[in-house]
């Protein structure tokens, strides 16, 4: 038995590899396995090309390798560092919109010279985060006063991101302090009244909104409106998906994909290759990967044993949820596109990283627990 | 750190927390079955519907367009074939500059203000996605110089294809028509799906008649593309089904010669075998170049040929209506014997004109001194009007009508070149419907003649001629004898079809008919004696001459006086030899004069020419 910094120990009984290590193994399982059949995608989407392959494995790699040590992290570190980080990620939004690179069409990135950098990534961890760290030091359910701060924490990132503009960062981040606020306790009459701002605000963010992003809206309504244009992107992966069937027409046999007719098809539609090779089975077998994920997250959410750990958990749990349901959606029309990866499988570093810290975080919450007197 | 002093209910913090996890799990679970819900519905409902689609975006039919079938002379001489061609296509919407894409492309291929034209009226016909022609027939140099530099041309390809080519240019242009570009009226009266690949469509003649034959069927092949339209492969090819090859009953030596005794005449002959019908020779002149059609003449040329005087593009033999003149005299005298009305013996006096009875109107003879007393054999030979103005009385429109019709005159004979006229043979009922007015005594003498409102092509007078050399047997008159398959090398002949047998009251009554046309040519009053000199075969002839100028009842017809185009057509009918048939012609000489002195000379050169080359 051994003594923790702040006095604490922790139970011997459990010192088992997982807890050596800090890595939790049902979650690392889950995600190897989901990102192992991602490669098997990847491969077929990008053309058979090995360089592509080779290039996305030491992502992956770098991503586990980042994974492992955040979780080295003990949650206490994480929560004291929070204001800190939420300050620095703030100041670091700013300065994009003033200093920031372009690429692609939109100011996301910031470039220290040896390395780029895009803050947004940041916020996606310090948001929910900060939000944890807030609530977690009175008790639970918030009230009124208490919502409307965190609110202010989530909505000012939130607003700073879609200005660059990101769309999909934004909603991911606003879900993710959203989470944390409803996990937290939000009472239903609060929730009642944010949707309905939400409605209010709808034609005001519409009066905000970038024309391609009307247009991404509009096409999501009506995709046969414009097949060649905006719509095509939707009108191509629903064809791939519905022409895969029950059983797909199998690796590497996906004609969208292979004779270019799939756009974006290692990237954001990356879901629609999987849902033309292996078809509905393959789909659903997918799925059930990201449903063991996502539930286990959640689960040691519950475990953890301060509200800090359950609220941060229980926050990334439901924002790898909402990543998985954005893209989806948008891959089978059923959302407007948004520029959102179907996570640990679409060809991308950057998110990647971020979304495996992440999961570090959920090791570090689970593997540093405290042996409680029963 | 100092935190405020708040008393927190972990129990209670706990079980809060497990209790949202729950709904937001709940939440989870639900957007997740909506997500399957919509892939069942892509993926199991809709999955046909998806199928048809993505097969769609990636395959593409290509239409294989067949070879047209090719044109032969009855001797196997090729009088259509299709030649290799490279031809220079621009696709419009892939060219950026087309003005400066065409600047630079006139210093590699020679491109003439016609092709400019061309190409700018196509274009304005075709979408832009479509390849458009702006040069045919480029020559291997030119090919080559373009192939060097064919990176800078994006949009501009080379295509190689077979062209229509008739190798002796204007030969029997008439009869063999030509082929061009399909156009929007084609569209109307063909299959669309056969000609999917085919770019040229027979126009007129017998290339058009015979387009279903000659066409073939289409092929296609099922190709996989990508979503730029690049051909990845071949899925499925079904080959097309080259046309067939047609074998005219057409001479083309003969119809050479036929086209050179016209000299610069204009008129037509068509010269018929009155045993199966086959036509030998089918002449129209002047003729033109029908490879000037194949891939869209220029408007200045195409102006030239329709403005000229001599009409070159009009198809006198099946669709010049003449007047048959004294060529339908033997047929009316036939009539008389056989109707009962006069017999060879039966003497006419002929003064030099003819007056109904009661009336003051004097119906001239061409001969002003007249020709004395004439029986059926002379008033034929030396072509006596007031004989025929008499008989042709005697036996009224009605049954001079019913006899004529016989043998076709005023209607079309079926002959297997499309447009043919039908002449006119009038009658009562014609006139009342036509005029409506009723029919004159008056009428019907000049009738006898081949005069007034009576018509004939020269096509239904060479099948009238063939048709009484053979004593009544009418065949169908037609000018391809067989057909080819593309890998038989077998022919597949034509029916002839026997239109009609006349009905012979009397073999005689043709004998004598026949006898009388043998003396208009070796008689020594007959009137085409001139040609009967120095021959070695006998014939039997009618000359004619059709006014197309009517003459008032004193005066007199001075060629000298008359622009040339009110001149008399010269006619000339003719089959030899006598006894046993082999050839029977008929032929029209606009404003030539009279029948004897210009038509008839034709047919003699031509007639040698046929008996010259059937004896050896």
């Amino acid at each position: 038995m051994s003594t923790l910094l702040d006095g604490s120990r922790e139970d011997a009984s459990r010192r088992d590899w997982q807890h050596i290590l800090h890595i939790d193994a049902a979650l690392l399982f889950g995600l190897l396995a989901l990102s192992g059949l991602g490669l098997f995608v990847l491969y077929s989407a990008a053309g058979q090309e090995q360089p592509v392959l080779l290039r996305q494995l030491i992502r992956l790699a770098v991503a586990f390798g980042g994974m492992a040590l955040v979780a080295q992290l003990r949650p206490q570190w994480l929560q004291r560092w929070t204001p800190w980080i939420y300050g620095l990620g703030l100041l670091l939004l700013a300065a994009v919109l003033l200093v920031g690179d372009i690429g692609k069409g939109a100011q996301r990135w910031l470039d220290f010279g040896f390395v780029r950098f895009q803050p947004s990534e940041m916020m996606k961890l310090a948001v929910p985060m900060m939000v944890a760290w807030y609530l977690s030091d009175q008790r639970l359910p918030p009230g009124g006063a208490r919502v409307s701060v965190a609110g202010a924490l989530i909505i000012v990132p939130v607003l700073l991101i879609a200005r660059q503009p990101d769309l999909g960062t934004a909603l991911l981040i606003g879900s993710a302090g959203f989470f944390a606020l409803f996990l937290a306790g939000l009472s239903w009459r609060l929730l009642a009244g944010l949707v309905l701002a939400g409605a209010g605000a709808a034609p005001v963010l519409w009066h905000f909104m970038h024309d391609y992003q009307r247009q991404r809206v509009i096409t999501f309504l009506n995709p046969e409106q414009d097949p060649l244009g905006t719509g095509y992107h939707i009108i191509q992966s629903k064809i791939a998906i519905g022409s895969g069937g029950v059983f797909g027409k199998g690796w590497l046999n996906g004609t969208q994909a292979h004779l270019e007719f799939l756009p974006e098809r290692s990237t954001d539609f990356i879901f629609a290759v999987l849902g033309e090779e292996f078809g509905l089975v393959g789909i659903l077998a997918v799925l059930a990967m990201y449903t063991v994920i996502i539930v286990r997250s959640v689960y040691i959410a519950t475990q953890a044993q301060d509200t800090y750990g359950r609220l941060l958990g229980g926050s990334l749990a439901m924002t790898f949820f909402i990543y998985l349901i954005v893209n989806t959606g948008m891959v089978t029309g059923l959302l407007p596109v948004v520029g959102l990866p179907l996570p640990l499988i679409s060809y991308g570093g950057t998110s990647m990283v971020t979304l495996m810290a992440g999961f570090g975080m959920l090791m570090s919450i689970h593997t540093h627990r405290k042996l409680l007197p029963t | 750190m100092a935190y405020p002093v708040t008393i927190k209910d972990y129990l209670f913090e706990s079980r809060l927390f497990m209790q949202r996890s729950i709904q937001a799990l709940v939440f989870a679970a639900l957007l997740i079955a909506a997500l399957v819900g919509r892939l069942i519905y892509l993926q199991v409902v809709a999955h046909e519907h998806f199928i048809t689609l993505s097969d769609d975006n990636r395959i593409k039919i290509l239409p294989l367009p067949p070879n047209r079938g090719l044109i032969f002379d009855r001797n196997g001489l090729i009088l259509a074939d299709n030649l290799p061609s490279y031809r220079l296509e621009i696709t419009p919407e892939q060219v950026r500059d087309m003005q400066g894409t065409l600047e630079r492309l006139a210093q590699l291929v020679n491109i003439r203000d016609v092709d400019r034209k061309r190409f700018d009226n196509l274009r304005a016909r075709t979408p832009a996605f479509k390849p458009v022609p702006l040069r045919f027939h480029l020559s291997d140099e030119e090919v080559a110089r373009f192939a060097i530099d064919r990176h800078k041309f994006p949009g501009v390809d080379i295509v190689a294809g077979l062209s229509r080519h008739y190798p002796h240019g204007p030969l029997g242009a008439h009869a063999l028509g030509y082929v061009g570009r399909v156009d929007e009226r084609d569209l109307q009266r063909i299959d669309a799906s056969n000609y999917s690949g085919t770019t040229h469509i027979g126009k007129v003649g017998i290339e058009r008649t015979y387009e279903d034959v000659l066409h073939g069927k289409v092929g296609f092949s099922q190709v996989e593309t990508n979503a730029e339209g690049r051909v990845l492969r071949t899925l499925v090819r079904t080959p097309p089904v080259p046309g067939e090859n047609l074998y005219l009953t057409l001479d083309a030596e003969l119809q050479n010669v036929a086209e050179q005794a016209f000299g610069d005449n204009a008129g037509a002959v068509v010269v018929i075998d009155p045993n199966n019908g086959d036509v030998l020779a089918f002449v129209s002149q002047p003729t033109y170049d029908p490879n000037l059609f194949v891939n869209g003449i220029d408007t200045d040329t195409y102006h030239a040929l329709n403005t000229d005087p001599q009409r070159p593009l009009f198809n006198r033999a099946l669709r010049g209506q003449y007047p048959p003149g004294s060529t339908i005299k033997p047929f009316v005298g036939l009539g008389g014997l056989e109707q009962g009305i006069t017999s060879p013996q039966a003497h006419t006096y002929c003064p030099g004109f003819y007056q109904l009875p009661g009336k003051d109107r004097k119906y001239r003879d061409w001969k002003r001194t007249g020709h004395g007393t004439v029986d059926l054999g002379s008033a034929i030979a030396e072509s006596c009007d007031v004989y025929f103005y008499d008989l042709a009385l005697s036996m009224g429109i009605d049954r001079l009508h019913e006899f004529l019709s016989q043998f076709g005159f005023g209607a079309s004979t079926g002959i297997d070149i499309s447009g043919e006229l039908g002449g006119l043979l009038p009658s009562r009922d014609w006139k009342r419907g036509a005029r409506s007015e009723p029919w004159f005594p008056g009428e019907t003498l000049i009738t006898g003649i081949g005069q007034g409102f009576v018509l004939t092509t020269p096509v239904q007078l060479a099948s009238a001629t063939a048709t009484l050399a053979r004593y009544g047997h009418r065949l169908k008159p037609h000018i391809v004898a067989s057909t080819q398959k593309y890998d038989d090398p077998e022919l597949t002949p034509l029916a002839v079809e026997t239109l009609l047998a006349i009905p012979v009251v009397d073999r005689h009554h043709w004998s004598e008919v026949i006898d009388a046309m043998r003396e208009v040519v070796h008689g020594k009053r007959g009137t085409a004696r001139k040609i009967g000199l120095d021959i070695e075969y006998d014939i039997a002839g009618k000359t004619g001459t059709a006014q197309v100028f009517g003459l008032k009842e004193e005066e007199k017809y001075d060629a000298d006086k008359l622009a040339k185009k009110l001149h008399d057509h010269s006619l000339f009918i003719a089959f030899a030899p006598v006894d046993s048939p082999a050839v029977a012609i008929a032929i029209v000489v606009e404003h030539g004069g009279s029948g004897s002195a210009v038509a008839a000379p034709i047919a003699r050169t031509i007639l040698d020419k046929f008996l010259e080359k059937s004896a050896s």
